[in-house]
């Protein structure tokens, strides 16, 4: 008999981990074994719990106690305190479960949690993702085992269609659609396939899933591949991703072993299996063309479309491709219903979103919202809001492909339809938050620094274009700009998105067009004014010491890199212009506040 | 894997390894497990009360540890917490004790009297 009485569940996944939660998860076996508590207390992996700015992140059942930002010193305490002697330790807690009468409150409530519903991220957090019989436990492959044996292959796919579901990795095409079209598509060979090649900066959300709960991947891409008569299937990902890999190849061992992959599955002649391919990290990859080419072993390019993949993909046969997030959603999909699934979000959007909130808010991690929350909800509700008390300025959403949404919009509700209407887009569920010390201009130059790295270079609109692009914003920050290069720009973006091959290019200008839209007294102050309204651009922006709250103490001086800083002591001290290399150090060792940026 | 039938059988073998991760635990049972608590054989009795409720399958309870609660001649203490019903305090325990109280009180719902803190003394 299983004598376990408590869970410790200890985040492993990539946030957690680089914060050092391996460490956490050995000291704890360790000091579980040396107070004779390893029979009765099991210590469980698990993935990500969302709440990354708190980790690492250590839960213990059947309290639920949450406890927040552990350190190894602390596991001891914990051991000792906790599991042996049933004192909480109160002081180690994420503070917002403790109340006020000193109780402690289930995560759910908190704030964090209490607006999220999670269907995609179900198990993340909740299982420990490298043991198979964790996900058979919550209903895990009983979704494959339904469809294969009581549903007919159009009835799966109505199933996907009624439900509403559309593409999580940035396009938002139906789901439904895409099956059914690969479903009639003809061929003697067909394939599904995965795409985890995810590569907007600062998204994690796939990563997150793989992590925490590959086999609802594993079991969806099943259930497709029955659904359309296909019995391959690949899963692109990028190696950056090393413990997402890891995880997703122990699952697929794990499924083979248990006949969930493999041949005659369910014992109705259903043969399927998985193929990971590892990418090299190319951005273009994750485009689906681009991604099936790098699949068949050739340079990651994309092609013109049609033919559709539906028609002619991997090695010209047709083949289905959808996103990690858009996979996740499946199980649930055919247990609990297509009818059960569209009550949930906005009319034309349906279901739930992940999103990786980053940038500048207090609860940096991972969140999944019905469709419809508003951004002010996902910010201020569950984000915690800006950190320091300083102002909201801008989101930017679907990342290098996206735009930013400005404070004016905050009310705007968060669906594929709401965020194209204010030109932005949904995309993969990058959510960057941004204050009054983020400089649009800046922001536009950061992403479009990226495409130029990424493009691929097959067509010249993306090769050209964006470099150009590129080099009108450096020279708008430099102070260098001309009211004709406003101008120019925005034509030179829409030209791009006309001409590009595929969706990298005609997305790309994307944060540059909604920074003009929203932002654009902040473009004309840095070519008319020569100012940088946030002081972030370099050119524009200068260290000023006020003579009147100087003391001379020379601190300044001492911290400046390029002796720019001169004075007598007790004296005010001047700052050199021609010399400041605007480091911001004097500004950061002055005890005074004497130093200025303008 | 064969049939539904057989991925039902595996779920139900493994499906209490993950019911303690639930946050609706309605009913709670709190074993002191201070020193003296420990002393007077506090350890088995909650491991009898783990087991028999994991055999049981009651998946709306669990066993937490508490510290001293004050009489420390009545230990082993365990205290029962059903929400809207008032805490029941049963002292000086034994693991047979535990197994009786999981089939009365958190099974049948009839807490056994004989056993709580207001017949100790009499």
């Amino acid at each position: 008999m299983d004598m376990v009485r408590g869970h410790v569940l200890c985040c492993g996944g990539t946030g957690c981990t680089s914060s050092g939660s391996e460490a956490i998860i050995q000291e704890m076996e360790a000091q579980l074994a040396a107070h004779g508590l390893d029979k009765e207390i099991k210590v469980i992996k698990t993935g990500c719990f969302g709440l990354c700015a708190l980790g690492p992140i250590m839960v213990v059942y059947p309290e639920g106690a949450f406890y927040s930002r552990v350190k190894v010193e602390d596991v001891k305490e914990i051991v000792e305190e906790h599991l042996l002697k049933g004192r909480i330790v109160k002081r180690l807690l994420y503070q917002e479960t403790v109340t006020e009468d000193n109780n402690i409150k289930s995560l759910n409530e908190t704030n964090f949690y209490a607006k999220q519903m999670r269907i995609a991220l179900r198990n993340c957090g909740v299982i420990d993702p490298e043991n198979i019989e964790e996900y058979i436990a919550v209903d895990g492959y009983k979704a494959l085992g339904k469809v294969l044996t009581e549903m007919s292959r159009e009835d799966v796919i109505k199933t996907v269609l009624d439900s509403g579901l559309r593409g999580r990795g940035g396009g938002g095409f139906p789901t439904g659609l895409k099956w059914k079209f690969t479903y009639a598509a003809e061929g003697d060979q067909k394939y599904v396939a995965c795409n985890a090649d995810e590569g907007d900066p600062g998204a994690f959300m796939d990563r997150s899933v793989l992590e925490g709960d590959p086999h609802s991947v594993i079991e969806a891409m099943a259930i497709a591949a029955y659904a359309i008569g296909a019995d391959k299937g690949y899963i692109y990902i990028r190696a950056e991703y090393p413990i997402a890999v890891k995880r997703l190849e122990i699952a697929i061992n794990q499924a083979r072993e248990y006949g969930l992959l493999g041949e005659n599955i369910f014992d109705t002649g259903f043969n399927f299996d998985l193929e990971i391919r590892l990418g090299a990290g190319a951005f273009v990859c994750g485009e689906e063309t681009a991604l099936m080419t790098s699949i068949e072993g050739k340079r990651g390019e994309p092609r013109p479309r049609p033919p559709f993949p539906a028609n002619k993909g991997l090695w010209a046969k047709p083949t289905m491709l959808n996103n990690v997030e858009t996979y996740a959603n499946i199980p649930v999909i055919i247990n609990k219903g297509a009818e059960w699934f569209a009550s949930i979000g906005t009319e034309k959007s349906k279901g739930t979103k992940v999103f990786a909130l980053g940038g500048k808010i207090n609860n940096t991690g991972l969140v999944e919202v019905p469709m419809g929350t508003t951004l002010r909800e996902i910010i201020e509700d569950i984000g915690g809001g800006i950190p320091n008390g300083k102002k909201f300025k801008a989101a930017q959403t679907g990342g290098p492909s996206g735009g930013c949404i400005p404070a004016s919009l905050i009310d705007t509700p968060i669906d594929y339809d709401s965020l194209m209407a204010i030109g932005s887009m949904m995309g993969s569920g990058g959510l960057i938050v941004m204050d009054e010390d983020n400089c649009m201009v800046d922001i536009a130059k950061f992403f479009l620094e990226f495409t130029v790295d990424e493009s691929c270079g097959k067509c010249a609109p993306c090769r050209i274009g964006t470099k150009r692009l590129l080099e009108m914003l450096t020279k708008i920050t430099k102070g260098q700009g001309t009211m004709e290069d406003l101008d120019k720009l925005e034509e030179l973006c829409y030209s791009i998105k006309n001409a590009a091959l595929c969706g990298l290019g005609q997305t790309a200008p994307n944060p540059v067009l909604s920074t003009l839209k929203y932002f654009r007294e902040e473009y004309e102050a840095h070519v008319r004014d020569k100012v940088c309204p946030a002081h972030v651009c370099k050119s524009l922006t200068s260290f000023v010491i006020d003579p009147e709250k100087c003391r001379g103490c020379s601190l300044c001086s001492r911290q400046c890199p390029n002796n720019a800083i001169s004075g007598k002591i007790k004296e005010p001290f001047v700052i050199d212009q021609s010399k400041c290399i605007k480091c911001g150090a004097c500004m950061a060792a002055c005890k005074f506040g004497a130093i200025e940026k303008k | 894997m064969k049939s539904l039938a057989e991925l039902e059988a595996i779920r139900n073998k493994v499906v209490s390894n993950v019911t303690m991760r639930k946050d609706d635990h309605a009913v709670r049972v709190v074993v002191g497990m201070a020193t003296c608590g420990i002393a007077a054989g506090a350890r088995p009795v909650m491991s009898a009360f783990v087991e028999e409720i994991a055999k049981r399958n009651l998946e709306h309870v669990s066993v937490v540890q508490t510290g001293c609660i004050g009489v420390c001649r009545l230990e082993p203490i365990v205290e029962i917490l059903v929400p809207g019903e008032e805490k029941v305090t049963y002292v000086k325990m034994t693991p047979e004790k535990a197994r009786q109280v999981v089939a009365e009180h958190l099974v049948n719902g009839r807490p056994i009297k004989e056993y709580t803190i207001g017949e100790a003394d009499k």
